[in-house]
């Protein structure tokens, strides 16, 4: 088992991988990978280099760059060496594999990612809504999606009328609305 | 079923919530049973959602902590400190050595008033009533101390980034050691009625085994990790804060089932009191906030923090694109991730194990479905 703590050794990743960016981050290693590599890239940060357990997964959604960045952070148990691999995926039809198969772990947390941001995880068995209700529309971690009043109740599993919870708090705006420190 | 008899059964769906005592909270448990068998097991959440996540994406950095405070509303304490912990390793603020000792205190706090309602809990879903008593009464002067040191029981929103909000009350620390002192006590009263007691052995020794190698592949970290034989605890593996300061012992269950998961909550206790007892001792002169500028603005970047959770491994991913607001607010949450394991665990018993090995997992709602 390699150490794989910093850039260096990380080279035999990126010969095998060609497409795989190695960049260093505040806390830890991060990983560019592309998606149609990742799940050959996962198995073998599993099984070769010790991180064997799924910490986290999670996006980001970056509408300037029209990408959706799926983030997973790794750790190696016992030993908790921690790595970040990043996947950038197109805006319009997020889709990378599911690693379900890897870690049963993906299962509960990819069904989040979907629900939130509405990332498609393909092999995933049972991908559908965890915290938001079946008939809710969007995905509200989208930057588009915002916390104003909603116009059209209809989209949002509504009848169409009007109810007090459609006015978001005072203060809470998308865009602009600075709040003061003080 | 008995193989001599014709009788055919049919498979029921049966839910379990989302109003229902076991349960914990609001949440469901969509039950398929052949008699009184689970077959299988659908978890239904997200009663409780609220959008923390979006939330913290129009608030400023400071003002998501009352947020973390609704998270894991029984250890309030430890997702202040995960939040604060991140955003501090992404602006880089030194927090005072007072500011550290005091964290410690009030984490380990949490982390025993926690474990207090997990032990009370799962006793009275197995219908120990009088084992409610202790623990609750125990955890009351806990909530005490806090009401002490920041006017609140439950929300407390006690650590701010750079420090704590406030330095203790001289009433604080005699009330914190006489705790201390008579929390033994509590215990051994509690264990010689429940955790020794036969009839509880018998609901649940053997009960919603896992095993080491299922638990990690299922992402359970804490004392539900513990529980299957593994030392893994990130205070000692990976010390944040200043926890490599203290000298503790992690405990470790081998069987992974129902019991083993209920006893390392005992053991934990007993260890964050050891940790207290020691922060108390060390605990210096000084301020409890380090300069930090009034708007909170870290620079452009990313940061995931975990901490030892009192339910897990409590992860904090924040984004900043250098705005005094933060991008995007990630919360690992271990009792989500923990709850995915329930059905892995509850298939082949009976109902009644369903309720124990609920119960033993610890799930708190609000941070399931923040």
């Amino acid at each position: 088992m390699r150490e794989g703590l910093n850039g260096k050794d990380w080279e035999g990743l990126k010969e095998r991988f060609p497409g795989v960016e190695v960049t260093e981050g505040i806390d830890m290693v991060t990983l560019w990978v592309p998606v149609d590599q990742l799940l050959e890239v996962m198995r073998v940060l599993k099984e070769d280099y010790g991180f064997n357990f799924l910490a986290d997964l999670t996006g980001v959604d970056v509408p300037p760059e029209e990408a959706i960045i799926l983030v997973y952070h790794l750790m190696s148990v016992p030993s908790a060496r921690e790595t970040r691999v990043k996947v950038k995926l197109p805006r319009t039809e997020p889709r990378a594999p599911s690693l379900v198969r890897l870690w049963p772990a993906a299962e509960v947390q990819e069904r989040e990612a979907f629900d939130l941001l509405g990332i498609i995880f393909e092999g995933h068995p049972n991908l559908k809504r965890i915290l938001c209700p079946d008939d809710f529309q969007g995905h509200p971690l989208r930057k588009d999606f915002t916390l104003s009043k909603v116009s059209d109740l209809s989209q949002h599993g509504g009848d169409g009328s009007s109810y007090p919870g459609a006015e978001a708090p005072v203060g809470v705006q998308q865009k602009g609305g600075e709040v003061d420190e003080s | 079923m008995n193989p001599n008899t014709s009788l055919v059964t049919e498979e029921i769906t049966l839910n379990m919530g989302p109003q229902h005592p076991s349960t914990h909270g609001v949440y469901r448990a969509v039950l398929t049973l052949d008699g009184e068998k689970v077959v299988g097991v659908e978890n239904v959440i997200g009663y409780l959602h609220r959008g923390i996540e979006k939330l913290a994406e129009d608030r400023t950095y400071t003002q998501f902590i009352p947020y973390t405070d609704r998270l894991d509303y029984l250890a309030a304490m430890l997702n202040n400190l995960g939040y604060v912990q991140a955003v501090e390793k992404l602006m880089g603020i030194e927090v005072p050595e007072r500011a550290e000792y005091l964290r410690i205190i009030m984490a380990e706090l949490s982390r025993i008033a926690s474990h207090y309602v997990m032990l009370a809990s799962m006793a009275l879903d197995l219908s120990g009533w009088t084992a409610w008593f202790i623990p609750f009464r125990d955890r009351e002067r806990i909530l005490d101390l806090f009401e002490m040191v920041c006017g609140s029981r439950l929300t407390l929103s006690y650590m701010r980034i750079g420090g704590v909000a406030a330095d203790v009350p001289p009433e604080f620390v005699p009330a914190l050691k006489s705790f201390l002192a008579e929390l033994p006590r509590g215990l051994e009263e509690f264990n010689g009625l429940i955790t020794n007691n036969e009839i509880f052995k018998a609901r649940c020794q053997g009960v919603g085994r896992i095993d080491l190698e299922t638990a990690l592949a299922y992402g359970i970290t804490g004392p539900n990790l513990r529980a299957c034989g593994l030392p893994f605890d990130l205070r000692k593996v990976k010390p944040y804060g200043i926890y490599d300061r203290f000298d503790f012992e992690v405990p470790i269950r081998h069987n992974g089932d129902t019991y083993d998961r209920f006893v390392i909550r005992v053991l934990e206790i007993e260890q964050s009191a050891r940790i207290i007892e020691q922060a108390l001792r060390d605990l210096p002169e000084g301020p409890v906030m380090a300069k930090v500028p009034r708007v909170i603005k870290p620079p452009q970047g990313e940061v995931y923090h975990q901490i030892e959770g009192a339910k897990g491994i409590l992860g904090f991913y924040v984004v900043s694109d250098g705005s005094p607001k933060p991008y995007r607010v990630h919360i690992h949450s271990p009792s989500f991730v923990n709850l995915g394991a329930f059905p892995v665990m509850a298939k082949g018993g009976t109902i009644q194990d369903a309720v124990a090995i609920l119960a033993s997992i610890d799930i708190v709602l609000g941070e399931v479905d923040r």
